[in-house]
């Protein structure tokens, strides 16, 4: 469920995502040089789509556009310029490596985002990046002006749920009801859920608002859990396992593949993956599990017999 | 509070390395001792001498004069004296510090030092902190705690920062060694409330455990109830510390437990205990020193029983009058924060870092901590609440400010006026981490001035490449200040929009660095390359998302058996940089590893994790590192 682009700013970026072409240039500051100038580097800004509420200094903006100006003073090659077009582009569009395409100074900013653009959407992190690091994607989900970036601020995970955890939140703009306030809660900060896998003793935390639909969150579950479910079975043939690990993941929200994914909400009871819209998903669930499928069955008669031994005897051997 | 105390760490190794020297001449993290024939000089012409008897006796008294040495440092350079010193050295030793658990093996290290009754065991970088070490990479504590299990019957303690401890390990350890006291987890996972029973219930003289910032497997079906699992008897505990455990614990039992516990000092609960709870806790132990509240706030009707007034709250206060560390705070309700007042003159310790608490709310508090020298809080606070801060606390040593919303574009309430405000006030200053989104040169600048003691200097500007949000210039020059006023600085971290000059400063005033963090910064390999042959003494380099190639990590190839490790992830290194560095050096160990959906043939390596070993590549290599 994507939403339009908070504040309604201009509709151009949207176009640009299906045609994978050059940004379309449909205003004058839009695509030109890199200019100093703050307007038209605002321009610029706004037509990524950075849902800015107010017209003046959204932080990001006032970053990119500084940042253009002291790139111009302080670099001395053309490969220094070029990095920091990469550089721009990544703070933008997450860590991906930046690739200097040539003497980019001549290009506009906007086709090297383009550029980036597509390798993001060719590629899928190793890590919690989504790939749909569009800024139209992005701003239906969050206030972001960027996409989370893995590790950045250095903050370890059980400090960034203090947002959402706390019930002592900054007040908010009211709009709407009480669900849509969840939503927005939700999303602007990180969300983020334990995440384990069957056969693997540990887990994972994962932050569910950098996902917006269940096809990308199962994208990341098998990014988490590839490395280590190849080195388990058989490290010495990992390698030339990619294409068959490829399947073992697939159909892993509709229980047809060797995996499965459920979430336990919090009202503690376990349920797959992918029944409830993904807003509501989002704000209920927990955490998540990847199970066998064949396990699937297992858990339903789990739960209707909940004879939990809780006093166990330690017999770690 | 220990929580990231590798700022705090004071006896670093400082063994200078050379490709040059001899094979024997290099050691680990432990700090093995040169053997080469020219250091046995002076025993050999000793023993040829005097009759062997006397050689004897010598090593003899060497050893009873060495067991007072204590500093890690010394031993290290008194173990190079010549081979009597170096054996005497070793059957004294009696903690094992081990920086890098790859960099040596534990047969290699045991066999070494066969009289340790301690070990401090690290593990990843500190960037697996940040997610950027996938899961799986390594760190296990198994291999160790099975060769101690064989070789130290008499283990006291151990310490395990950011290791992966299993709940086998942890039952290992409690029924192998029956002297065992001390247990400190910081930043481990892999282990949950089983191993907590087994501890609790089979370390019979159990004086410390303490679980910190560790990620607590916590499957529901497998909650153990690991309070209810220590001795009947009247216990030895004196730490106990589970702020990390997110499951919630049998109150009675710990109540209980709290109650047999007469050397008990310093109790830290998780955020599942109420603020009612608290209270019981705090009734049975009045001498506690070291005090972690849980979530200071009332669970309605949990208790059964009616909301705690504060007044009630404040008379506990009242009665603790030995607290010195105050922390916890999980989910404080502010109209309890007052209850602390009482205890406030006293306090050395404050850390508010997880209390959502305005400027309004804090003053009244820390306008009463005159005493305070450790001081963490959110940034909710704000400038103003900086400010009370720097007005009031004029022993302070030790400054966080942690983001309430960690997020690149999170409007904080904190900014360059805070720093200034605090450095005005707190000119002895000594650490200092700082999370903010605007920030100013000059700032920068005024708190190199004042604060001449700072060793620990870390400002997160958290939008990326941010300069100066008043003149639009790029950090270079705050920083700068830093390393060239603060002369006792040891571990820098920097943000914000950087050039090489900044580098250029570290290089050039930044003899004493150590650990240096970088991430979204400089122009090109000129900084890394400035770095890595200006700072001789660095020891552990981590870089992110920089703009550092080849020609950069190359430039380290006379330094890098000089430090503990280099990290880089996403910057501009190709295989072919690393693989070279890892031909000319053989005693470093090289991995690579990262995104593995980019093309196959591609050169370029997305995470670079190197570091000086004695024992060559590790046997536990997951399946996406390559050591090249």
């Amino acid at each position: 469920m994507e939403e339009g682009l908070r504040g309604g700013v201009c509709p151009q970026l949207l176009d640009l995502m299906p045609n994978k072409r050059d940004w379309i240039v449909k205003d004058d500051g839009r695509g030109g040089e890199m200019k100093a100038s703050q307007v038209e580097v605002e321009s610029l800004e706004l037509r990524l789509g950075l849902p800015a509420t107010e017209e003046e200094k959204d932080p990001s903006v006032l970053s990119l556009s500084l940042f253009y100006k002291s790139s111009k003073t302080t670099t001395t090659t053309t490969n220094n310029k070029n990095h920091h077009c990469a550089g721009s582009k990544r703070g933008f569009f997450g860590t991906f490596e930046s690739r200097t395409e040539g003497p980019q100074q001549q290009k506009t900013s906007g086709a090297n985002l383009k550029d980036e653009l597509h390798q993001s959407q060719e590629r899928k992190a190793a890590h919690e990046v989504p790939e749909n690091a569009s800024a139209a994607n992005m701003n239906s989900q969050t206030r972001a002006a960027s996409v989370p970036l893995v590790g950045w601020p250095p903050i370890r995970t059980f400090r960034k749920n203090l947002a959402t955890g706390s019930s002592k939140l900054p007040p908010e703009p009211q709009s709407g009801d009480l669900q849509s306030k969840v939503k927005l809660e939700n999303c602007k900060k990180g969300l983020f859920v334990k995440i384990n896998m069957e056969g693997i003793p540990i887990g994972r935390k994962i932050d569910l608002s950098t996902y917006n639909s269940y096809e990308k969150l199962s994208l990341a579950v098998e990014e988490h859990f590839r490395d280590l479910l190849a080195a388990q079975k058989d490290p010495s043939t990992a390698e030339t396992m990619k294409d068959e690990e490829k399947q073992v993941f697939t159909g892993l929200l509709d229980g047809t593949g060797e995996y499965s994914l459920i979430y336990e909400d919090n009202e503690g009871d376990r349920m797959l993956v992918g029944d409830v819209p993904w807003d509501m998903f989002v704000s209920t669930a927990k955490r998540l599990r990847v199970i066998r499928s064949t396990d699937l069955s297992v858990i339903r008669v789990q739960e209707q017999y909940p004879g939990k031994e809780q006093q166990q005897s330690v017999e770690l051997y | 509070m220990t929580e990231d105390c590798d700022g705090e760490e004071k006896d670093e190794e400082t063994r200078r390395w050379s490709p040059g020297q001899g094979s024997s001449s290099r050691g680990g993290g432990s700090g093995a001792a040169a053997s080469s024939p020219l250091k046995t000089r002076c025993v050999r012409g000793r023993v040829d001498q005097a009759p062997p008897f006397s050689g004897q006796v010598l090593e003899n008294v060497l050893e009873n004069v060495l067991q007072f040495l204590a500093c890690r440092r010394d031993r290290n350079a008194a173990s190079l004296v010549c081979r009597s010193w170096y054996r005497a050295e070793a059957r004294t030793r009696l903690e094992l510090f081990i920086g890098n658990c790859y960099a040596v093996s534990p047969a290699r290290a045991l066999g070494r030092f066969r009289c340790a009754r301690a070990l401090v065991l690290k593990g990843r970088p500190r960037f697996a902190d940040f997610n950027l070490v996938p899961v799986g990479w390594g760190a296990r504590f198994s291999p160790w705690v099975a060769a101690m299990a064989a070789a130290y019957p008499w283990l006291e303690r151990v310490c395990l920062k950011r290791m992966t401890v299993s709940d086998a390990d942890l039952a290992l350890l409690a029924r192998s060694f029956s002297s065992f006291r001390d247990l400190t987890l910081i930043c481990c996972d892999g282990f949950g409330t089983p191993g907590l029973a087994a501890v609790a219930e089979l370390c019979r003289n159990l004086r410390v455990l303490d679980l910190i910032d560790n990620d607590v497997e916590d499957e529901d079906e497998e909650v153990v109830d690991w309070i209810s699992r220590f001795p009947e008897t009247a216990t030895r505990l004196e730490s106990l510390s589970f702020e990390c455990v997110n499951c919630p614990v049998n109150f009675a039992a710990l109540e209980a437990l709290v109650a047999r516990s007469p050397s008990l000092r310093r109790l830290r609960v998780n955020q599942h205990v109420s603020v009612g709870q608290l209270r019981c806790l705090m009734v049975r132990t009045p001498q506690l020193t070291h005090l972690g509240t849980g979530s200071f706030e009332t669970v309605p009707a949990a208790d059964g029983a009616a909301e705690l007034d504060v007044a009630e709250l404040e008379s506990s206060f009242v009665a603790s009058k030995s607290l010195v560390c105050l922390s916890g705070f999980r989910m404080v309700a502010p109209e309890y924060l007052p209850a602390i007042y009482p205890v406030c003159t006293g306090l050395v310790s404050l850390n508010l870092s997880y209390a959502v608490t305005t400027a309004e709310q804090l003053k009244p508090v820390v306008l009463q901590c005159h005493n305070l020298q450790t001081f963490w809080v959110l940034d909710t606070v704000g400038d103003e609440g900086l400010r009370a801060v720097a007005k009031t606390c004029k022993h302070l040593r030790e400054l966080r400010v942690f983001p309430f919303e960690a997020t690149e574009d999170s409007e904080s309430a904190v900014s360059d006026a805070g720093l200034m405000a605090i450095s005005e006030g707190c000119q002895k200053l000594r650490s200092i981490l700082y999370f903010c989104q605007r920030m100013t040169n000059a700032a920068v600048v005024t708190m190199s001035k004042n604060c001449q003691e700072l060793v620990v200097f870390r400002l997160c500007i958290m939008g990326r490449h941010r300069p100066d949000h008043i003149t639009g210039e790029p950090m270079d020059e705050g920083f700068g200040a830093i390393v060239m006023n603060c002369k006792k600085l040891t571990r820098l971290a920097v943000s914000g929009l950087l050039t090489d000059k900044v580098f250029e400063y570290i290089a050039k005033h930044g003899k004493l660095v150590r650990t240096l963090s970088v991430a979204f910064a400089g122009n090109s390999d000129l900084s890394l390359r400035y770095v890595l042959e200006g700072c001789h003494k660095l020891q552990k380099l981590e870089i992110r998302d920089s703009p550092f190639g080849d020609a950069g990590l190359l430039s380290g190839i006379h330094h890098y058996y000089n430090m503990r490790f280099l990290w880089m992830n996403s910057c501009k290194l190709s295989l072919r940089g690393c693989k070279e560095v890892a031909q000319r050096l053989p005693r470093l160990v090289v991995e690579v590893f990262g995104d593995h959906n980019k093309d196959l043939d591609s050169d370029a390596v997305e995470k670079l994790y190197l570091y000086r070993s004695l024992v060559g590549p590790r046997d536990d290599v997951p399946s996406f590192v390559k050591i090249l």
